[in-house]
């Protein structure tokens, strides 16, 4: 303890799981004068930590999230406070028992241990459970339970031993100062402190603290039910904290974990209860904490016939304790770590649960040191939301649909149902009247297949694969895409790209700035297109984009729909100081169609006012012309491996230029063509990466196979460790892989998501590289064109061999694959003749 | 034996009191609401002096129709009926309280014949008023005591005990009698998940209540000004023995 | 104005906290005067002149020997009535405000529990009562004909003024069976120091941590010649039995040093020693309530400094 200093390098607002793990992780690495301070005495400050109860179930389908969970899991045990307990999920729907072997698979992928129950051997683990109400279970013997508030403390008690922080408990805050965008200072009730960082760690008032300074952390706090029911004579004959594994009743949302003599039945079948950071109770007014409300018991007592449904000893037990328990919840249920998107050195780390607190808090400490993690966040990622997925109807609608899928079974596909039909692009109409079925992209809604193309299944009923025999498989997904695909590759396809992000940067420092950016060379002949990677601090993928030179002074940023923020954050975080480059946001002033296909020339110099012949206009190259009426740029370049162009007008000159070239279009066949096949089979015959998927911060462009022959001399951000890994040797390659079966041992053909199956040797055995870093699906997808279905993997040096047999894991199930391709070589036109015609 | 016990719903206690910017009213936001904790206890004893004796047991409350969450927690631990007199849900005085519920005891009594014992807290843990039971009593001419830390039944009468600074006072009462009763004289069990359960699916008797305007009115609600007392910080851990005893010393304490 | 100020007695004994009341009374209607019921009172008149007491009603039936509360209620009543008075006062202890009841009752009048101020100027009365055991104020009014309340325990201090006045006896007529309900017997349990009335209080919260573990509090008690107390959170995991508790629901008192040994304080215990002279408060956690409300503080743990303090005290008496 002390009195709270003048200034600080970094303020740490938050005493915990994740402040703790903060200020330990920063003083680890070398930080010095840090201040940490909470408005609630230690070592329980009242926060959603007090009252969590403190499981790990270290096996999730996200890689992002098991990993930091696995981090967490080994930082509790150094810690001495980590007790495996084992826990068991069980199932009373065979629905659910396939979602189990889901999860076998991906606790193969990350080396877990863990194994599928019948009810008996259920009952064998847990005697008072009635087994005859399940179908089975899925047992995992790495859960545990931790001690959340001792290892802060233990956390806390590092960084003091090194000098490195200081702690001032019972300190609120009550503003923080922003100079120029970048945080100046924390003004508390005890006195006002400069600070270089501010680090906000609050939990569920992590969002009323961020906006002191103008930023948003967009996330609400929920209500997590439970009750603690005891004494139990079985319970208590065990003499320890938790003698029985834990038990997820996955298809009622609860879960039963012994404490002490007593058992702690929790909930998520509640309906969603949302408190906003302003409202929630100070710690005097609160009976119990400021996170622990009153149980509102209606909301629970269909859980309580459930749980002695389960186990029938419970019906006899006294409820003791029971809480409306606060916990952070987000838009799409991941964390909020990173520099937010507002003010520069203020720092989120938000909405992080006691499994995933230590890991996340090693992450941002790496995050602010190093300028990125070892584990790449990217799906925690503070910066990913547009701006009105920071909106306060955006986080509650999102928050109700997802809360009852905490113990849901969601399919990697699974669109949502609130908050649609907000952001559509001018286009939408004519596609919608196409029978377009629209996924979210990002933001947008975004044609994913059209029904108006079913025509197009018997048109290709000879070369379209086997139909898709297993509901999951075939969930969010249609035959039609395939259809659509060999349309375009016949004659030619329309694609509403509108979703696309857009960015002018513009002024006398934009070559300068754009270079520094990107790893290719952007300092090309105005008409360019370059296609390049953009790095972290690390060597890291960033991103990859597409830059266009528009103009001596003028560049235009092409990016990802799912990516438009977190590079509009990016872009801005860098720009000089010194105002000579202005960025801006185009995104939602223009929109695009894509055309490709081999009849995609004959289909545009009908209607475009310039040559289009590949003399005039070759690939790569960016042409400002005029087609039905509407000015349009025009970029040459294709993501599906044929002729074509991207296609660029103003928002509300898109209905124009789609009528112009859906009426040039109609002699060839033209056919509507939906992100199934721009964002999936199309690319996959290509081989071509996807930020998210193959390209992340933990692979280089080297092991992306993105690596040009040639590294420029400008310096540009990551070319350091860019520089080093050209000249190492390679420790993993993205290859492409087929599948040479997919009959599954119960004669069912199965499809592979995509969703991190791991790639496995003949023997079974996980395969990892020199990084430790293991092989898994990246991307998964058919190619009609080619007649396989597609698997996208890194593979380390000695199994990137064309020719190799491994095999895939896929809901529990072996599937034979072979090594296609190695490295960035495709599958489908392997000199990109189509293209470039 | 019939054991009536008169409950009353009260903002949960253990937090401090917020009183809303009018000054009307507690901010019970987020406090949740209970039984007030000596009729907790009533409601207990009632229980075990029907597990002993038999008979059956009804619990009472007046107030807004969401009381039935608190005459739902009496019952899950025990209490076999319930009745609620609603009202509109604003604070009514000792006075018109009593005189409600003794209009529904007299409706209940002469149709399913008179409670042996009725059974109040000591006083309400929120406006504490001291008299309600009282005035119950008297107007149903019982005999009556107050600050009753144990009950014995046997041969028509009641053995009624009440703390004293040195022991007890003991009080004999003829049946049927009514009891204040105070925290202390057992610990109120927990409802069981069953017992939860159970309890959705009783029957709550409601009945209309009247009020009648007494000389006795709230204006406002306030916090009590605090005390702001500088602390002296003696010393840490056992060293600080002799300065504490320094300080007896000299306020005259030993 | 004519005003009766109801003296709670056992036996011809009384409290501080009685004396607190007629002080309190005094201030309304300095004519005030007492009354006692039943003839072990009369010898407490002396000190209730001294305390400011107007004139003394000393009420005497066969009936009203020892503590009844219905027919000591009616005896005051039908004084009260019988002398025409305009308010009727009493302590809110447990007698006080038992009796103060069966008046109101009897009379078919309010009673307004528990006041710490009172405007009587007007008309009609208003004043300032507690609620949640002193955690909460309310403002009320008051409109009767005869105006009926009790004094918050400890809400003045008992202060001399050494007057005199006249003694007068009234004999109630009562009803038959008025006293049905009477003490019939008394228990003692307990010798010696009372919490109630203790001069020095060692009270042990949460941080005792066993029942077995309030043996240092209970000698440090005994060499201060104080009593033993503790907070709900020891009662309810029945490590002390409810007749040590102090706070709302518990007993209310005021020594001259109350001694909170790992009591963090919560508003319903601090309410119920809040009128303590002297708060010496023992914890760990230098932030807890107790510990920044208090007048002193030691930051350590109760289990070392307890019995340290103890061992001080042997060694200065030699």
């Amino acid at each position: 303890m002390s009195d709270l200093p003048s200034s600080a390098k970094v303020v740490v607002v938050g005493a915990g799981i994740v402040g703790n793990a903060v200020v330990k992780h920063l003083a680890a690495l070398g930080w010095t004068n840090i201040l940490q301070i909470d408005k609630g005495p230690l070592p329980n400050p009242g926060g959603s930590t007090g009252h969590a109860s403190n499981f790990i179930f270290p096996v999730d389908h996200n890689k992002e999230m098991a990993m930091l969970t696995l981090d967490s899991q080994r930082q509790y045990e150094e810690m001495g406070v980590n007790t495996f307990s084992g826990g068991i999920e069980v199932a009373r729907t065979e629905e659910r028992m396939e979602e189990f072997r889901r999860r076998m698979t991906s606790a193969k992928a990350w080396g877990i241990d863990s194994e599928m129950l019948t009810p008996d051997q259920v009952k064998e683990k847990v005697p008072f459970i009635d087994e005859t109400v399940l179908v089975g279970g899925w047992y995992c013997p790495s859960v545990s339970v931790v001690d959340s508030l001792q290892a802060g403390t233990l956390m806390r008690q590092y960084a003091l031993d090194k000098g490195a922080l200081s702690i001032s408990p019972v300190t609120e805050v009550l503003n923080i100062k922003v100079e120029d965008g970048q945080v100046a200072g924390v003004e508390t009730d005890k006195g006002y402190v400069v600070a270089e960082h501010v680090v906000i760690a609050c939990g569920v008032w992590s969002p009323r603290i961020a906006e002191m300074a103008g930023a948003t952390i967009p996330l609400t706090p929920a209500v997590h039910q439970m009750i603690d029911v005891g004494p139990i004579e079985v319970l208590q004959e065990t003499n320890n904290e938790i003698g029985y594994p834990i038990v997820r009743d996955m298809d009622t949302f609860c879960y039963e974990r012994q404490t002490g003599g007593s058992m702690e039945v929790g909930s998520y079948a509640h309906r969603p209860i949302f408190h906003h950071p302003n409202t929630i109770p100070s710690i005097e007014a609160s009976r119990l904490s400021p996170t622990e409300l009153p149980l509102t018991e209606d909301d629970f007592d269909p859980q309580l016939e459930q749980a002695i449904e389960l186990m029938p000893m419970l019906g006899d037990a006294e409820i003791k304790y029971g809480i409306n328990g606060l916990l952070s919840l987000t838009p799409d249920a991941m964390p909020l770590v990173g520099e937010s998107v507002e003010v520069r050195n203020l720092w989120s780390c938000a909405a992080i649960w006691i499994k995933e607190g230590p890991g996340t808090g090693k992450a941002i400490a790496e995050w602010m040191t190093y300028g990125y993690p070892e584990i790449d966040p990217h799906a925690s990622d503070v910066s990913r939301f547009y701006e009105s997925q920071r909106s306060e109807e955006h986080i509650l609608d999102r928050c109700a649909e997802h809360f009852n899928k905490t113990y849901g079974i969601v399919h990697p596909r699974e669109q949502w149902a609130s908050r649609r039909d907000l952001h559509m692009s001018s286009l939408h109409e004519r596609t919608s009247a196409l029978g377009a079925v629209f996924f979210e992209a990002g933001k947008w809604e975004r044609p994913h297949w059209y029904e108006s193309n079913e025509g197009l299944l018997e048109k290709y009923a000879g070369q379209l694969p086997e139909a898709r025999e297993h509901e999951w498989d075939s969930r969010w997904w249609s035959p039609i895409q395939n259809a659509e695909h060999l349309a375009m590759r016949d004659s030619v396809g329309m694609v509403d790209l509108t979703a696309f992000a857009m960015f002018d940067v513009t002024g006398p420092g934009a070559v300068d700035y754009m270079n520094h950016m990107t790893v290719n060379q952007v300092d090309r002949p105005i008409g360019s297109g370059i296609y390049t990677p953009l790095l972290n601090e690390l060597g890291g993928f960033r991103s990859d984009l597409t830059v266009l030179r528009m103009g001596d002074d003028h560049y235009r940023v092409v990016t990802g729909g799912f990516d438009g923020p977190r590079d509009s954050y990016w872009f801005q975080k860098w720009l000089p100081v010194d105002g000579s480059v202005t960025f801006e946001d185009i995104t939602d002033q223009v929109c695009t169609v894509g055309v490709w296909g081999p009849n995609a020339r004959k289909l545009v110099e009908k209607v475009a006012d310039g040559d289009v012949s590949n003399d005039a206009f070759p690939y790569g190259k960016v042409r400002e012309m005029n087609i039905g009426g509407v000015a349009v740029t025009m970029l040459r370049i294709s993501y599906v491996g044929e002729l074509g162009w991207e296609i660029t007008c103003a928002m509300e000159d898109g209905p124009a230029l789609w009528d112009a070239l859906w009426e040039a279009g109609q002699e060839f066949g033209v056919a509507p063509i939906g992100a199934g096949v721009y964002g999936t089979s199309g690319r996959l015959e290509k081989g071509y990466r996807l930020m998210g998927a193959e390209l992340e911060s933990e692979y280089n462009p080297v092991e992306a196979g993105l690596a040009r022959p040639r590294v420029k001399s400008a310096d540009f951000i990551g070319k350091a460790a860019y520089l080093k890994a050209r000249d190492e040797e390679v420790a993993a390659q993205v290859c492409t892989l087929t599948v040479e079966s997919h009959r599954s041992s119960s004669g069912v053909s199965r499809q592979m998501m995509g969703g991190n199956e791991p790639i496995l040797t003949l023997d079974g055995e996980r395969i990892l590289d020199s990084h430790g870093r293991v092989s898994r699906v990246t991307s998964a997808g058919m190619g009609p064109s080619v007649g396989r279905y597609l698997l996208l993997a890194y593979l380390p040096p000695e199994h990137a061999v064309e020719g190799t047999d491994l095999q895939v894991m896929y809901q529990n199930e072996l599937f034979p694959v072979k090594v296609a391709r190695v490295g960035s070589q495709p599958l489908f036109d392997p000199d990109d003749d189509r293209m470039k015609v | 034996m019939r054991i009536l016990t008169c409950v009353k719903r009260v903002p949960a206690p253990g937090a401090k009191i917020v009183v809303t910017a009018d000054g009307q009213s507690i901010d019970t936001n987020m406090l949740g609401f209970a039984v007030s904790p000596h009729e907790e206890c009533a409601a207990e004893e009632a229980i075990q002096q029907i597990e002993q004796h038999g008979g059956s047991s009804t619990v009472m409350t007046l107030g807004p129709g969401e009381a039935e969450e608190q005459l739902r927690t009496v019952i899950s631990v025990g209490i076999n009926e319930a009745v609620l007199l609603t009202t509109d849900g604003s604070d009514w005085d000792p006075m018109a309280t009593a005189r409600a519920l003794t209009a529904a005891i007299q409706e209940i009594e002469a149709s399913d014949g008179p409670f042996d014992m009725i059974f109040f807290g000591n006083e309400s843990a929120d406006s504490g008023g001291y008299q309600v039971g009282i005035r119950v009593a008297r107007a149903l001419g019982r005999p009556m005591v107050t600050g009753i830390k144990g009950v014995d039944v046997a041969d028509g009468k009641v053995t009624a005990r009440r703390d004293t600074p040195t022991g007890s006072e003991v009080y004999e009462l003829p049946l049927p009698a009514v009891l204040g009763i105070k925290e202390g004289i057992n610990l109120p069990r927990y409802p069981t998940l069953k017992g939860r359960l159970g309890a959705k699916k009783v029957e709550i008797k409601v009945m209309d209540a009247a009020h009648q305007e007494s000389g006795q009115s709230m204006v406002t609600l306030a916090a009590p000004p605090s005390q702001e007392t500088p602390t002296e910080i003696l010393g840490h851990g056992a060293d600080a023995a002799p300065a504490v005893v320094d300080v007896l010393e000299e306020i005259g304490a030993l | 104005m004519s005003t009766l100020y109801f003296v709670d007695h056992d036996r011809g004994e009384i409290t501080e906290t009685v004396l607190e009341g007629l002080t309190a009374a005094r201030a309304i209607d300095s004519a005030v005067a007492a009354v006692t019921v039943g003839a072990a009172g009369d010898g407490l008149a002396d000190k209730l002149f001294e305390y400011g007491a107007a004139a003394v009603h000393q009420i005497h039936h066969d009936e009203l020997t020892d503590y009844a509360p219905a027919a000591w209620s009616d005896a005051v009543s039908e004084l009260a009535t019988s002398v025409g008075a305009t308010a009727v006062i009493g302590v809110g202890t447990d007698r006080g405000s038992e009796v103060m009841a069966h008046v109101a009752a009897a009379m078919d009048l309010p009673l307004v529990a528990n006041c710490i101020d009172i405007d009587a100027s007007n008309d009609i009365w208003e004043m300032t009562r507690v609620r949640w055991g002193g955690s909460l104020h309310e403002r009320a009014r008051l409109e009767a004909s005869v105006k009926l309340v009790t004094i918050a325990p400890h809400s003045a201090e008992a202060t001399p003024v050494g007057a005199s006045g006249t003694v007068t006896e009234f004999v109630p007529t009562l009803g038959d069976g008025a006293a049905v309900t009477r003490i019939v017997d008394r228990v003692t349990t307990e010798e010696g120091i009372t919490l109630a009335t203790a001069p020095v209080v060692v009270s042990g919260g949460r941080g005792v941590g066993s029942a077995e573990a309030f043996a240092p509090l209970e000698e440090l008690a005994e060499l201060l010649g104080g009593a033993v107390g503790c907070s709900r959170v020891v009662t309810n995991s029945g490590w002390k039995n409810h007749k040590y508790q102090v706070g709302q629901t518990g007993t209310v008192i005021a020594p001259d040093v109350y001694i909170a040994c790992g009591i963090s304080g919560a508003i319903q215990h601090w309410v119920g020693m809040m009128a303590s002279k002297n708060v010496i408060a023992i914890n760990t956690d230098p932030l807890a309530p107790m510990v920044t409300k208090a007048e002193y503080a030691v930051i350590a743990d109760l289990h070392e400094v307890v019995p340290a303090i103890a061992a001080e005290i042997l060694r200065r008496r030699g």
